[in-house]
């Protein structure tokens, strides 16, 4: 097999002043054609800065020093920006991670496919446009005339991926580098999209380089597995040989902290009085009104759930399925439009204000992203004593609280004098969690909390609250579009799809025996089955 | 569309009302009498009170009010008290000075600014990135007609280019009406010039740093091409809103120059007609100059769907 890309100790140096020199170091990989090799790593690795070195994107600041990277035998660090250009959208092409903003709102899809022919070829315009119909078909795009008139906000994720796959493959590149290409879609159109890559690669022998942080892509598709840690290559070889022997510590910790499929087995808490209800619990927007036609949204219907004392629920789902618009409701951050949400059996659903601000300590609510949710102007102590504070505590009582809960998730009481941005984003999150917990809660809700985290600090997150969980006996309603990650920490699974509850019970159960067809097909598109291991076990 | 722009037409009717009898009762509460403005120092009382019934302005205020807008529902503004004219004869006479200098101000405008920010953007830090945006601030802080008399004097005085003031018609040629436009406009326009190189260079750097940006390069296009095919049509909505609110902040703008380059134009209009408390025509003017700003929006609003597709009404 012929390498279409071989780079060979490549070191990318990094401006003066940040955390290390190197932003990649001594790496080293081979692409052949026809291959898919994945560079697996978490953020900070390396993976992203060796993809853009290829391809000659990096920033200004930051610059390949050392190495050679060589693409169908022809060396690129020292080719010049025109031939640089001349290369790049011809003979190696890339996909990025978030298909909406990789695409120019104001362009058609087809002007967009047709701008790399325009470049780089003197094709005709019918011919350009004969060509971009055909691409555009060949990644099986439905109605391909009408996708090219269109303009990617007419198009949902997996189609937008699907054209800018179509961009990238049009002159048929030797090399395809792929930048997480799956990791802002839901998991069935993940699936779909790995497919078409795998595909595409078998029919036209493209190389691919695949940078992912999710072993189960890489069990998935990759034939090589390159595993990156900050800067460095610390192990390559086949992927059945990287995912199922690792060598390295590093590898191995990885791998083991992928979440398994299979949930463990947990003490049933029948006994446990429920805390936390919602009956027929319903939201809707509506737009338009006086002169417009009215479009009336379900973003959530008729809803019931109920959290026992000590209990994680989760609830799953696709984007658009409703899980966060009940969580949010459920903290009363917006106002349901019918329907019943009770804490003890007092109804708040339609509280006002004045009524529902002493209800507001005894549901606290953990958010996705913990780089946004925590003031950056704040220090730890002002963010951990506010609510505490408001509701009447002392503020030398809410400190010392604030001290205890730092050393119940791991940090230590120096924290307190500290700025969030001095913080990683696991250490974020735990600070996060001790600010939820500060009022003495009796329902969590935990809102794609483990979402933005690297998969080792993921487990660790994910041990905390199961900790806090069992210690506080808390209610513990868990939002997640991740199946593994429900798997290893709910006692009972909800599973949405576009704004109802298709399927609710035993994570145990539904695991074995989904019964719902959307439920089979959720588990069916998650990928990498059998790897993974279990966090709480 | 079509639906969206009639509804946004309705819409400009109560506006219209709202504002025709905020002035007309502005106007009438403070402490302005024309009639012994135009009596003149020397009138007795008497002489007053004649002209005051012979203006209208005797009768009850709601009266007036309902005579002045049944009149306007006719095209009839009435007849100036000071120029003896009817206002709509006046106002028309005195649209085309003004029309010209603002069409030619935000035309400098945009054509110096936008290049002048792109640049800044695309060499940020760079010594030109500094000094369009050194001019810019100093553009903001200097009041017009300082800067006004400052080119009179570079201009007109000492090299003796171009006319000191008046204002030559269309009609009476072009070179002599260029001649007569360069100093007010330039004059005028320096703010807008000011205020957009900001906005673009602020524009083209955000969108500069979006993802697309990148995807564009990967395709293998040129700086220049990324800028003119996806940084620009990207970057056009925000500074179309700028240049609509430039037209806005215009029409003050457009008093002090045609004061200080004696322009006969609706500015000086306004003030001749605010010195001799001339009712009806003050209140022409402003609904004039109200009506324009609605439509400005009007027309803005229509701009955005065609900049970008994600904007439909």
């Amino acid at each position: 097999m012929a390498d279409v890309l071989a780079v060979d100790r490549l070191t990318v140096a990094l401006p003066p002043g940040s955390d290390r020199d190197h932003a990649v170091e001594d790496v080293s990989l081979k692409v052949g054609a026809g291959e898919i090799v994945c560079v697996v790593g978490e953020s900070g690795s390396g993976k992203s800065v060796t993809a853009f070195t290829v391809m000659g994107l990096l920033p200004r600041e930051v610059k390949p020093v050392g190495g050679s990277i060589l693409l169908e035998g022809e060396e690129l660090l020292s080719a010049t920006p025109r031939r640089m250009r001349e290369l790049r959208g011809a003979r190696m092409a890339m996909i990025f991670q978030e298909p909406m903003t990789a695409l120019n709102p104001v362009k058609t899809i087809g002007d967009q496919i047709e701008e790399t022919l325009t470049v780089h070829t003197n094709m005709s315009s019918a011919e350009r446009r004969a060509r971009a119909l055909e691409t555009v078909e060949a990644v099986h795009l439905p109605d391909p005339q009408r996708i090219l008139n269109a303009y990617p906000h007419q198009l949902s994720g997996g189609q937008r991926q699907r054209a800018m796959i179509a961009g990238a493959l049009v002159l048929d590149p030797a090399l395809l580098i792929a930048d997480e290409p799956t990791t802002a879609l839901d998991v069935t159109t993940q699936a779909q999209i790995l497919k078409l890559v795998a595909e595409l690669r078998a029919r036209r022998g493209t190389g691919v380089l695949f940078i992912t942080h999710d072993f189960g892509v890489v069990a998935e598709i990759a034939h090589r597995v390159v595993v990156m840690q900050k800067g460095r290559v610390v192990e390559q070889g086949p992927a059945d040989d990287v995912l199922n022997r690792p060598q390295h510590s590093y590898t191995q910790m990885l791998i083991g902290a992928v979440p398994s499929l299979t949930p463990p087995a947990r003490a049933p808490l029948d006994a446990s009085p429920v805390v936390l209800q919602t009956k027929n619990l319903c939201k809707t927007y509506a737009s338009g009104g006086l002169f417009q036609k009215k479009h009336v949204t379900r973003a959530a219907q008729n809803v019931t759930i109920d959290v026992r004392r000590g209990e994680t629920v989760g609830i799953v789902g696709e984007s658009g399925s409703g899980k966060s618009t009940v969580a949010r409701c459920v903290a009363r951050l917006i106002d349901p439009t019918s329907g019943e949400i009770a804490i003890d059996g007092v109804d708040y659903a339609k509280a006002s204000e004045r009524v529902l601000r002493p209800q507001r300590k005894r549901m606290q609510i953990v958010f996705q992203d913990p780089y946004r949710s925590l003031n950056p102007r704040r220090t730890v102590a002002r963010s951990l004593i506010e609510a505490p504070v408001n509701f009447g505590m002392g503020e030398q009582a809410a400190l010392s609280r604030a001290r205890d809960l730092l050393a119940l998730v791991g940090l230590s009481p120096s924290a307190l004098d500290r700025y969030p941005h001095q913080f990683s984003g696991g250490q974020r999150q735990r600070i996060c969690i001790a600010r939820a917990l500060m009022v003495e809660p009796e329902v969590l809700i935990a809102d794609e909390a483990v979402s933005a985290l690297d998969v080792s600090v993921q487990a660790q997150v994910l041990k905390l609250l199961d900790d806090v969980r069992a210690r506080f006996h808390l209610a513990l309603l868990f939002i997640t579009h991740d199946l593994r990650v429900a798997a290893q920490i709910c006692d009972r699974i909800v599973v949405m799809q576009k704004g109802t509850v298709v399927e609710q019970g035993a994570t145990a159960e539904i695991f074995a025996a989904p019964q719902h067809p959307y439920t089979k097909a959720l588990f069916a598109a998650a990928p990498g089955k059998h790897i993974g291991s279990k966090v709480t076990a | 569309m079509l639906s969206y722009i009639a509804r946004r037409l309705v819409q400009t009717v109560p506006v219209m009302l709202i504002v025709a009898v905020f002035v007309f009762l502005m106007l009438r509460i403070g402490p302005n009498d024309p009639a012994s403005i135009l009596a003149g120092d020397n009138a007795n009382a008497e002489q007053v009170a004649a002209i005051r019934q012979n203006l209208g302005l005797d009768r009850p205020l709601l009266s007036q009010l309902f005579v002045w807008l049944g009149a306007i529902l006719t095209g009839d503004f009435g007849e100036s008290f000071f120029f003896k004219k009817q206002v709509s004869a006046l106002i028309l006479d005195r649209l085309e000075p003004t029309f010209m200098l603002a069409l030619c101000t935000i035309v400098l405008a945009v054509v110096v600014a936008v290049p002048l920010g792109v640049i800044a953007a695309m060499r940020r830090g760079s010594l030109i990135d500094r000094l369009v945006m050194g001019f810019s601030v100093m553009g903001f802080s200097v009041p017009v007609f300082v800067i006004g008399y400052a080119l009179i004097y570079v201009f007109a005085i000492k090299l003796n280019w171009l006319p000191v003031q008046g204002y030559s018609r269309l009609a009476d040629g072009l070179p002599a009406f260029l001649r007569s436009i360069a100093l007010p406009s330039m004059t005028l326009a320096i703010i807008y010039v000011a205020l957009l190189a900001r906005m673009t260079r602020t524009s083209v750097l955000e969108v500069l740093g979006e993802d697309y940006i990148r995807t564009a390069y990967s395709r293998g296009l040129t700086p220049l091409q990324v800028l003119v095919r996806h940084a620009l049509p990207n970057a056009a909505v925000p500074i179309v809103t700028v240049i609509g609110l430039g037209v806005a902040l215009l029409i003050g703008g457009v008093v002090v120059t045609e004061s200080v380059f004696a322009i006969p134009g609706l500015g000086r209009l306004t003030v001749d007609a605010v010195l001799a408390r001339d009712f009806p025509t003050i209140q022409a003017i402003i609904l004039l100059f109200s009506f324009v700003y609605v439509m400005v929006n009007l027309v803005i609003d229509i701009a955005y769907t065609f900049f970008d597709p994600r904007i439909r009404y």
